[in-house]
């Protein structure tokens, strides 16, 4: 479980979060949404310790994240996995050596253990012979999955999506969503999500969160999202035109 | 104006954007830019998570860094050798001064200052804007932030085989240099018929002070660890997008020439006076 609290944070004097608390739950698929610039991307960075806090406290279970030093920091960051929006695989590494990598890098394993161990992580996000490929030859959506690849490697009891679908067809998004889920489900992972994208939002949003202007403005589940009373998060929720007339057709 | 980068230090992130910059003052700006300098090379220089995986990195390094620059020190150094002896030859034509003259001078000035000095200005460009904009490009692709999330210390992962590789290997392109452009000279002047062969192996071999070459190889070191850390600390600190990479590249070489010229100076007083 991470818990945040009170966080606040500012650039060059501008507020960007503003006291924002949340829980997310365990064994859950946690989603941040809201508009593009509503501060979703700087809370998830600064969740997992890349951007320094004003004030507010983040706990990983019982352990006050933000005031641990280098060592402590680095102890909870070998737990933890990230998708990132434009994946950030190593451009110099091919699809096995960037899998590899967190295995090289914290385990003693032998050279065969860890080809195991990678080729399992390949398999699960259904990346099939493609071990030898550099990331430059591969698609948009076969780069996110070796990046959740990456990220699963050490098996981390925390993960987490920033704009996991962006770029992705809705069909690749789908499946990418499923692969998330179904990840975050079998390992038991904290998973937090940050995305834009209703069509996720729908599918896997287990308990969701939304943010506007830096301020988290209403927070539920997806059969609660389409009757909220929260007029922007209706604004963001019936933004398309389908939605508006499935809306008001219903209405 | 704003500093739009991010300061890494102890791997927290601190966001030095949010550091106000006054306009004219120029003097903050620089002491602030100085000061992350020196946090980076102490974030560098701590302690490797898995020397091994260092070591591997610094092979490669090896490669990229010093390998692959071997043919364009060998081609520089050997046209500035034969340049040297011609312009050597057609500027002492009087018969008192010794032919002999033109292999010491070639020999001098490729050992002080043209292996050292001059290939160490190439290196910056080649190299130093290299280094730029690779750590540049992966820290606008968030590759190095994904290296922080998984706990690697990225300065040092990134930055130490590059120093180490530098050091090591930019004394053996000197000494390239050097023979590379004292056979360049002897090439174009007894080809051109300014002086014979006997003549300017002799001058070579003339009153030859072993230390000059200590003295360039010593100056090498220094140089390839400013190419190194200047050309890495433009890169780290990059925000915003390939123009800036493209721009970090620039600054790279540029700092890197003006402190390499400035350092050459100063080495030469403190080692040969």
């Amino acid at each position: 479980m991470i818990r945040v609290i009170n966080l606040n944070k500012s650039f060059n004097g501008k507020s960007v979060l503003e006291n924002i608390s949340i829980t997310f739950e365990t064994g859950k698929t946690n989603l941040i949404i809201g508009r593009s610039g509503s501060g979703k991307t700087v809370l998830l960075k600064s969740i997992v310790g890349l951007h320094e806090i004003e004030s507010g406290e983040i706990w990983y279970e019982d352990t006050l994240f933000n005031k641990l030093d280098f060592k402590g920091k680095k102890k909870i960051r070998t737990e933890m996995g990230m998708l990132f929006q434009g994946s950030a695989l190593f451009d110099s590494l091919t699809v096995e050596q960037n899998v590899m990598f967190p295995l090289d890098m914290f385990t003693d394993h032998t050279s065969e253990e860890k080809i195991e161990r990678v080729n399992f992580c390949l398999n699960r996000v259904n990346i099939i012979n493609a071990n030898n490929l550099f990331p430059s030859e591969l698609s948009g959506g076969m780069k996110k999955r070796v990046a959740i690849a990456r990220a699963i490697a050490l098996n981390p009891k925390y993960l987490f999506c920033d704009e996991p679908n962006s770029g992705l067809d809705p069909i690749t998004a789908i499946l990418i969503d499923a692969l998330i889920k179904e990840l975050t489900e079998e390992y038991s992972m904290t998973t937090i999500v940050n995305t834009h994208d209703m069509n996720s939002v729908m599918e896997i949003g287990e308990k969701i969160v939304f943010i506007s202007d830096g301020v988290k403005c209403w927070e539920g589940n997806k059969n609660d999202i389409l009757n909220s009373d929260c007029e922007i998060l209706n604004d963001f929720v019936f933004a398309n035109s389908l939605a508006k007339k499935l809306r008001t057709a219903n209405k | 104006m704003h500093i739009g980068c991010k300061n890494l230090i102890n791997g927290n992130t601190i966001n030095i954007s949010n550091f106000e910059v006054p306009k004219n003052k120029r003097m903050i700006k620089f002491l602030t830019q100085f000061g992350l300098y020196f946090l980076l090379l102490k974030k560098v220089f701590s302690k490797p998570e898995k020397p091994s995986l260092y070591f591997k990195q610094t092979m490669s390094e090896f490669v990229n860094l010093g390998l692959n620059s071997i043919g364009i020190i060998a081609i520089i150094c050997f046209f500035m050798g034969a340049v040297i002896t011609l312009q050597t030859a057609y500027n002492t034509e009087n018969p008192i001064y010794p032919k002999y003259l033109i292999g010491l001078g070639c020999r001098d000035s490729m050992i002080l200052e043209f292996s050292s000095t001059i290939a160490a200005l190439i290196l910056a460009g080649k190299v130093g804007s290299n280094i730029a904009a690779e750590i540049g490009t992966m820290r606008i692709t968030e590759q190095i932030e994904a290296l922080e999330i998984m706990g690697v210390n990225s300065a040092s992962y990134l930055i130490l085989p590059k120093i180490i590789a530098t050091l090591l290997f930019n004394p053996i392109l000197t000494l390239i240099g050097m023979i590379v452009g004292i056979f360049g000279g002897w090439i174009a002047g007894t080809l051109a018929g300014v002086i014979t062969s006997e003549n300017f192996i002799y001058g070579i071999q003339y009153d030859f002070i072993p230390y000059y070459i200590v003295y360039s190889l010593i100056k090498t070191v220094f140089f390839a660890f400013i190419i190194t850390t200047v050309s890495s600390f433009q890169g780290y600190y990059v925000a915003g997008g390939s123009l800036e990479v493209g721009r970090a590249s620039t600054k790279a070489v540029v700092y890197s020439s003006v402190l390499i010229l400035l350092f050459n100076v100063i080495l030469t007083q403190i080692l040969l006076s």
